[in-house]
């Protein structure tokens, strides 16, 4: 209980994972909603790869989130992007109202 | 060795909560906000495992870049959010149910999951166990050296990604007067000045 190893750090990634999928299923139309769970699902691989950094004394797992967390933050920038032209041109970011492509 | 378990269990705890929040608060306002606690709880947790570099990278970049960018889009948008919330109830069983599954299987999985021995071996960037240098110190010597194009590259999918984003919203809006330049300066007298004589009594 009082000695906090690599299973404490993976089960608050796992959770967190777990919600971030919960959060897209939940919220199926907000868009907004959808990109923020994303990066809580990023968050939840940079702890994973963070905590296995720790616990095997070794560099490499902070050097990769670094650069997942670089992707993230170049995702939420495209991804918000994109919406504000979206809302731009149809007036709403519901997810079911983006079928312009459908055959 | 106390004080660090219970520094975990509090950071653990409130990012947990937080993140469920950011999934269901009502206003995607308080969910921003949410998300700016997570990261910073998350952050907390980086400082407890030694990554103090990552740690203090994720709160200036996702709290204040990025929540900041979502802060943006959010109140920018007129989006009436009570209509988006419809169907909330609806997806909440399927959800929820996928959800349990998912973390059932992942905890079945790190039931089962061990390290392997090799995997000790194969370890590249061994951090020293007496060593001097600082986190930041450390992962810089290596960012610099071994993994420099893999920087360059991210510093080059960053450098796409502003293009992007600024190639995909700026529009050209008919009808606005803009400076120019160039053709301010090269107007003459000539062009734009006309001397009339106007008789009197009769007008121009």
């Amino acid at each position: 209980m009082w000695e906090i190893g690599l299973a404490h750090y993976l089960t608050v990634a796992a959770i967190l994972f777990t919600i971030g999928i919960f959060g897209i299923f939940l919220n199926r139309k907000n868009v907004i909603i959808i990109l923020m769970s994303v990066e809580l699902i990023l968050l939840a691989v940079n702890i994973n790869l963070v905590a296995f950094s720790w616990a095997l004394k070794d560099l490499v797992g902070q050097i990769f989130a670094m650069f997942v967390l670089t992707v993230a933050a170049a995702e939420a920038a495209i991804g918000l992007a994109i919406l504000v032209i979206y809302f731009r041109n149809r007036g709403s970011i519901a997810v079911e109202d983006v079928n312009v492509m459908k055959g | 060795m106390i004080l660090q378990a219970l520094a975990f269990y509090l950071f653990a705890f409130i990012a947990v909560a937080a993140a469920v929040m950011v999934v269901t608060a009502r206003n995607p306002v308080h969910s921003v906000l949410f998300l700016v606690l997570t990261f910073f709880n998350a952050a907390g947790l980086f400082v407890l495992t030694g990554a103090e570099f990552l740690a203090m990278i994720l709160v200036i970049v996702y709290v204040g870049a990025v929540a900041v960018l979502f802060l943006f889009v959010v109140m920018m948008l007129d989006i009436n959010f009570v209509e988006l919330r419809e169907g909330f109830q609806r997806y909440l069983p399927v959800g929820g149910l996928i959800a349990a599954i998912l973390l059932g299987e992942i905890v079945f999985v790190g039931g089962i999951w061990a390290v392997a021995p090799e995997v000790k071996g194969a370890l590249t960037e061994k951090v020293p166990e007496d060593s001097a240098l600082t986190n930041t110190e450390m992962l810089g010597r290596l960012l610099y050296t071994k993994y420099i194009y893999l920087f360059q590259l991210a510093g080059m999918v960053l450098f796409v990604a502003m293009v992007g984003a600024i190639v995909l919203t700026l529009r050209q809006r008919p009808g606005v007067r803009k400076q120019k330049i160039g053709e301010q300066v090269r107007r003459r007298r000539e062009e734009t000045v006309e001397l009339k004589q106007v008789r009197p009594g009769e007008g121009v």
